[in-house]
């Protein structure tokens, strides 16, 4: 087991390296010269040069590729053209806001989507299961950031229960998580539905039955285990995509968080930051799939370990 | 030792698919003794397993239902008893050995915890207690290195070892009765022979009435005390094993056992089969079931149903036979 989690950390070094080449080629080969962004217009050809040279950028691609890498070994993500501060820096007051966003989207996610598919499931073609699966649709036709222009109209504006704009409290968080919780819980609970009734249907869940278990123990016990390993994966792949996704809420309910300041700095041309935000966000996405992996090991024994 | 553990009166179960209701199994009857081993054969669709899943109570109801009759065990009538008695009698009194073992365990969980579950549940037997029975259980039907095969999951074993854990889950509480559907069906002939020994023997043992079913007549005439054939959802003959196979009366059974290859049998003899199949147990709404198929068809097998009668010691249902 070891062995195998080891194994898949190893793995998820050649696709780092990979995502760095994309985000670094993105950034070089963009239209827009950060030269004059840095000089301003009408500067001399001397100057300019100058310029070019103290960021390296008259050097070729691949030396400045293996420039940029060496640095971001080392933690260095550059400095931020417009505020002049370590990128990394920036980024660490930032991440935690999205972080927290993210994660209480996921279990919120999880806690609806969970229960909802299952019961869905047990009860298929009642008045439940009709109710539910027709709330998860609107759930996946509702984009997230108009649900999140909902809650904050509702639950901020009329009802006042939060506050309406950031003030870096934990309470203004909750509104957005519930926004992403929601969206991802109506797509999630008919996977977990789907998945349910696949694993209902199996022999070893009769077997379960015919050895005399509770049907609370059959249903959570012997079926839930083996529905939850096709979404182990599906809610990795959400986890990174909640995090990117947060971009949009962020503004709505201004949140200082590292959506935000990917968006502010892409308005303002401020290139490293938005290389670095997007290095980090590419990064979370690829941990939350090795992390699901991990975790499909760990529920299916059947995964071959090593 | 004539104590009458399971006695099934004229059941009736309907299958209700779309606007049709097909009738799987109708009128079936049978009683087991105490430590008694009835057999029951027919071609697949017959109606064994929807009879065996009924006395389980497992059936998926809708779509299937039952129509009517009784099923009594120890006297009392399990189609009565609410889900919790019935979830209560499952396992301990009554357990079932089902036809796949390699997909009948759980994927995700060791044979230690699908076997002690059973006395956590049953016997109340706190978690560690109950795994060392479960060893026992494991080493009760001859698998090599039990402590070693609890932390082991089902993928890991063979089908026919799989076969024995489920063999220990369903023994596990000594029940009065297990019901084995098809449980070598699955298996090779020598893993076969091996899980048949196996079941004997422990049959013995714990003195458990067996119910067996299976479309080999051979291996039930092996294995069991009396027989019941069963035709299209009916029982055809109903007897003691030696008399239903030595002086088969109903000429389905007749087919049946010719159609058993002899290993002495000339090469140039053409093996003879029973012609057609088995008709939807809807399509034939008067007149003997097996019409369609029989060569000794009469006027009468075509507009009314035999009954099922007694004839010599056992019960037969064919007009030819009266």
């Amino acid at each position: 087991m070891l062995k195998y989690i080891a194994k898949r950390i190893i793995l998820m070094i050649p696709v780092l390296i990979l995502m760095t080449l994309i985000v670094f080629a993105i950034f070089y080969f963009a239209p827009g010269d950060p030269v004059s962004r840095i000089a301003g217009p009408n500067v001399t050809q001397e100057v300019y040069e100058s310029i070019q040279r103290k960021y390296g950028l008259d050097q070729p691609f691949i030396v400045q590729y293996h420039r940029f890498i060496r640095s971001v070994a080392e933690g260095d993500l550059g400095i931020s053209i417009l505020q002049h501060r370590p990128v990394i820096e920036m980024i660490k007051e930032r991440l935690p806001v999205t972080l927290q966003i993210g994660l209480l989207g996921f279990v919120i996610t999880f806690v609806i989507a969970v229960p909802a598919g299952v019961i869905a499931a047990v009860k298929k073609n009642t008045a439940f299961d009709y109710l539910c699966m027709s709330g998860t649709l609107l759930g996946i036709a509702i984009p997230t950031f108009w649900l999140g222009m909902l809650l904050l109209y509702v639950f901020a504006y009329k009802l006042r229960w939060f506050p309406i704009s950031g003030d870096g409290s934990l309470r203004q968080l909750i509104l957005p998580g519930f926004a992403i919780g929601l969206t991802n819980a109506a797509i999630t609970a008919r996977m977990v539905r789907s998945s349910m009734l696949d694993v209902l249907k199996q022999d070893y869940v009769r077997t379960a039955r015919s050895k005399g278990l509770y049907e609370k123990a059959v249903v959570y016990r012997h079926a839930l285990k083996n529905a939850l390993i096709p979404i182990i994966t599906l809610m990795g792949l959400r986890l990174g995509w909640i995090l990117g996704g947060s971009v949009a809420l962020e503004i709505i309910f201004s949140i200082p968080g590292l959506g935000r300041l990917m968006v502010d700095s892409i308005l303002s041309r401020d290139f490293p930051v938005v290389q670095g935000a997007m290095m980090v966000l590419t990064s979370s996405i690829i941990l939350a799939n090795v992390l699901a992996d991990i975790l499909y090991a760990v529920v299916d024994p059947r995964i071959k370990y090593g | 030792m004539n104590e009458v553990i399971l006695e099934v009166n004229n059941l009736g179960i309907d299958f209700c698919i779309e606007d049709r209701v097909i009738p799987a199994v109708d009128g079936v009857g049978f009683s087991l003794l105490k430590g008694e081993t009835l057999g029951i054969v027919g071609e697949s669709g017959c109606g064994k397993s929807v009879t065996a899943l009924s006395i389980m109570r497992l059936l998926q109801m809708p779509p299937a239902r039952i129509s009517k009759g009784e099923i009594l065990f120890k006297g009392e009538n399990l189609l009565r008893k609410s889900d919790e008695e019935m979830r209560r009698i499952r396992g301990r009194d009554i357990s079932m050995i089902f036809q796949e073992p390699m997909t009948s365990l759980n994927p995700v969980f060791t044979i230690g915890q699908q076997i002690s579950e059973i006395f956590m549940q049953h016997q109340d037997l706190p978690k560690k207690e109950a795994l060392s029975r479960s060893a026992e259980m494991l080493r009760m039907v001859r698998i090599p290195m039990p402590e070693k095969a609890l932390k082991q999951y089902p993928h890991q074993l063979s089908g026919g070892m799989r076969q024995r854990v489920m063999i220990a889950m369903a023994l596990a509480c000594q029940p009065e009765l297990v019901i084995a559907d098809e449980p070598t069906t699955a298996l090779d002939v020598t893993v076969e022979a091996q899980i048949l020994d196996l079941i004997h023997e422990l049959k013995d043992r714990i003195n458990t009435a067996v119910i067996f079913i299976s479309h080999d007549l051979g291996i039930v005439a092996e294995v069991a005390d009396r027989v019941a054939v069963m035709y299209s959802g009916r029982i055809v003959e109903y007897g003691a094993v030696c008399t239903v196979f030595n002086e088969p009366k109903h000429p389905y059974t007749k087919g049946l056992l010719d159609a058993i290859p002899d290993i002495g049998m000339s090469r140039n003899k053409r093996l003879r089969e029973i012609r057609g199949v088995v008709p939807y147990p809807d399509e034939i709404k008067n007149g003997c079931r097996f019409k369609t198929r029989c060569d000794y068809v009469r006027n009468k097998c075509i507009s009314k149903e035999p009954p099922l009668l007694q004839l010599g010691t056992g019960l037969v249902r064919c007009w030819n036979c009266l």
